[in-house]
């Protein structure tokens, strides 16, 4: 294996929903193995619709997702359990996540019986992985209940690495907790990745955390993907306005706040041309009319708005 | 928002809107009392923001509740709640209810649950007007609601004042409900947790309006939060709290550039910055406490660094360590002995 093996693969992928709302509207991204791409965006964004057509749990209108070569929608079988197996989740309250009538133990075994591993090996893959997320042997022992947040998340990414996956997709899976415990979290995912070379996709709309642990992250703004690009040179120098002003409202950052007017639009009827172009401040005539695509802005960066070049490859300042 | 922090001095000369002494909350639970917050004190001046910062469990939404009195019947509460000049844990049940609303209005995390979704926001909002009698008649009210819908950055305010809550926006909610806050031009605004459910776009534009609105009404503002850059943001002054207690408190910039308190000084480390980009952070070893757990010395010391066995035993008090700032802990300040 090596590392720059694409392992996921989505290409052009939509789901328009019942009531008319188009909560992912053409998204393609890549996860490498061993690297942690963060998705980041705003509540109805797409990012949980996304990643439920990416872990299989709702099928997409249109488009491809390829895990490690297969095609995630339509293998079947052996190759179905396959993908299971190497496709965890951890999702974000691991309170409702954990089934409260199994013990943390019970639970983790679980996860073994569905994949098939020999009973007499459950014991002692059980103390392993609790012993790696930093549970104590007790705590396999122990209910959902009777365990603080920190511990049952890590109860759950136990039972995520269980199965030996090569991508877990953490689902706001640091958001729930304080900050103390977040920290031993992220630093816990952090060493399970340089032991395992497992790879992450990171949902969040933590900017902090986003930054902290991700190689690349992919930007969404109503249900597209308006930047992507590494880590550190999409927040030291973002190109599209909205991550520009992402970056520069997320408290704390040290930047010049950028206050946007108004709310994000309704998904049902996004606004035509540029889905930001009502709330964005350097708006132009034709951002109104005409889609932008993602055009190069630099190494690896993209971003989707008509006013960037390779030339001239942020939109508009990040202090205005 | 530093630049709010220096304004600050020039409004200082104001009165103190809130004074809180020696505040301790218990609930009666089968088999005992659990103690939620313990010996809290601290005071807000008119146009000064004050925020109680801490983790889940720390007492500070207990704190905010009860000097509102609206800790629930199970609680007992002991100590000085002073608004703007009264005893408010001593004021009779309809004193109290005239109290809210008009004096001290509460802005809570979740405007969904706060606001009544049978009833349009114009109505809601008129309500609260007319019961403190703070318009001559309905007339006004409704012309006051319109102008206050404007105040907090409403773009249609015609519109929202017609609107049923489900037709909004959460960030919309949230305005309405500040602006149901400052209808009766209150001495004291406490806002718990106030945009912790917002986007973080949503959430500057409210931060922006907090401190709009308190520029123009010199209102005191407690404001409880788990996020220490809201606190950096909007805190003139900060005090921290931990396992029912305040652990520090002091001007907001200097207790968040350099802290005194070893628990303050860990949750700052253990945040993620740009610095600290794929690289370890400083975590706090162990879990915050639980509601109803007893330290016969500092809360903080199993999970501290500097922790000395008499910190197990003795239980810090909160001195005075800097001019207008108290810390609870003799290993980082230490004081000559008597």
């Amino acid at each position: 294996m090596t590392k720059h093996e694409v392992l996921l693969d989505a290409q052009d992928i939509r789901k328009t929903f019942g009531n008319g709302v188009k909560a992912v509207d053409g998204v393609s991204l890549q996860v490498h193995r061993g690297e942690t791409v963060g998705l980041v965006g705003e509540s109805g964004c797409g990012k949980s619709t996304t990643a439920k057509m990416l872990l299989r749990l709702l099928t997409p209108d249109e488009g491809s997702i390829t895990f490690a070569g297969a095609d995630v929608h339509r293998v079947r079988g052996r190759k179905l359990r396959e993908l299971r197996k190497q496709l965890q989740v951890v999702p974000q309250n691991p309170q409702t996540s954990l089934n409260p009538r199994l013990t943390v133990r019970q639970s983790i075994e679980f996860n073994l019986r569905a994949h098939a591993y020999p009973k007499r090996e459950w014991a002692a893959r059980v103390d392993g992985l609790l012993d790696r997320v930093g549970l104590a042997q007790r705590h396999g022992a122990a209910f959902p209940h009777e365990m603080s947040g920190g511990q049952l998340q890590r109860a759950a990414i136990a039972r995520a690495l269980a199965t030996e996956p090569s991508l877990v997709v953490c689902d706001e899976a640091v958001s729930a907790l304080d900050k103390s415990v977040q920290a031993q979290v992220l630093n816990l995912l952090a060493e399970l990745q340089r032991e395992l070379g497992v790879a992450y996709l990171f949902i969040s709309h933590d900017l902090s955390v986003v930054e902290h642990i991700s190689d690349r992250v992919v930007v969404m703004y109503l249900g597209k993907v308006v930047e992507e690009g590494p880590s550190h040179a999409m927040w030291s120098a973002p190109s599209h306005p909205y991550a520009t002003t992402l970056l520069s409202a997320s408290p704390g950052q040290g930047r010049t706040r950028i206050i946007l007017r108004g709310d994000p639009p309704n998904p049902a009827d996004p606004p035509p041309g540029c889905a930001f172009h009502t709330r964005c401040p350097v708006a132009e005539d034709r951002c109104r009319t005409a889609v932008p695509l993602l055009r190069t802005v630099g190494d690896r960066h993209n971003s989707a708005c008509h006013l960037v070049s390779v030339d001239r490859p942020a939109a508009m300042a990040a202090t205005v | 928002m530093s630049q709010t922090v220096q304004e600050i001095p020039a409004r200082v000369a104001s009165a103190e809107a809130l004074r809180v002494d020696d505040l301790a909350v218990s609930f009666a639970v089968h088999g005992g009392q659990v103690h939620a917050v313990r010996s809290v004190s601290f005071h807000v001046r008119a146009g000064q923001t004050l925020v109680l910062l801490g983790e889940s469990g720390s007492g500070k939404s207990v704190t905010a509740r009860a000097i509102m009195r609206l800790h629930g019947r199970r609680a007992k509460v002991t100590g000085r709640v002073e608004l703007s000049g009264r005893e408010v844990l001593a004021l009779s049940d309809p004193d109290v209810r005239a109290l809210r609303g008009s004096r001290i209005a509460l802005v809570p995390q979740d405007p969904t649950a706060a606001l009544d979704p049978l009833r349009r926001v114009g109505a809601q909002i008129t309500e609260v007007l007319l019961l403190h009698r703070a318009a001559p008649d309905k007339k006004a009210a409704q012309a006051r609601t319109r102008e206050l819908l404007r105040a907090v950055g409403i773009p249609d305010p015609e519109r929202a004042y017609r609107s049923f809550p489900h037709e909004m926006s959460g960030g919309m909610r949230q305005r309405v409900v500040i602006a149901m806050g400052i209808s009766c031009d209150p001495d004291v605004i406490i806002a718990d947790e106030p945009t912790t459910a917002l986007d973080v776009t949503v959430q500057a534009q409210i931060l922006d309006l907090f401190a709009e609105l308190q520029g123009r009404l010199n209102t005191a503002l407690l404001m409880v939060t788990h996020d220490v850059h809201v606190a950096a943001d909007v805190a003139d002054l900060v005090a921290v709290m931990y396992a029912g207690r305040i652990v520090e408190t002091g001007p907001a910039a200097d207790v968040l550039k350099t802290p005194r308190h070893p628990y303050t000084q860990a949750l700052l480390d253990a945040l993620p910055t740009p610095q600290t980009a794929r690289g370890e952070l400083h975590a706090i070893a162990g879990s915050p406490p639980v509601a109803g757990q007893e330290f016969p010395g500092c809360a903080f010391a199993d999970r501290c660094t500097h922790a000395l066995d008499t910190c197990r035993t003795a239980e810090p008090r909160l001195v005075e360590v800097a001019p207008g700032r108290r810390a609870a802990c003799p290993v980082l300040n230490p004081t000559e002995a008597p």
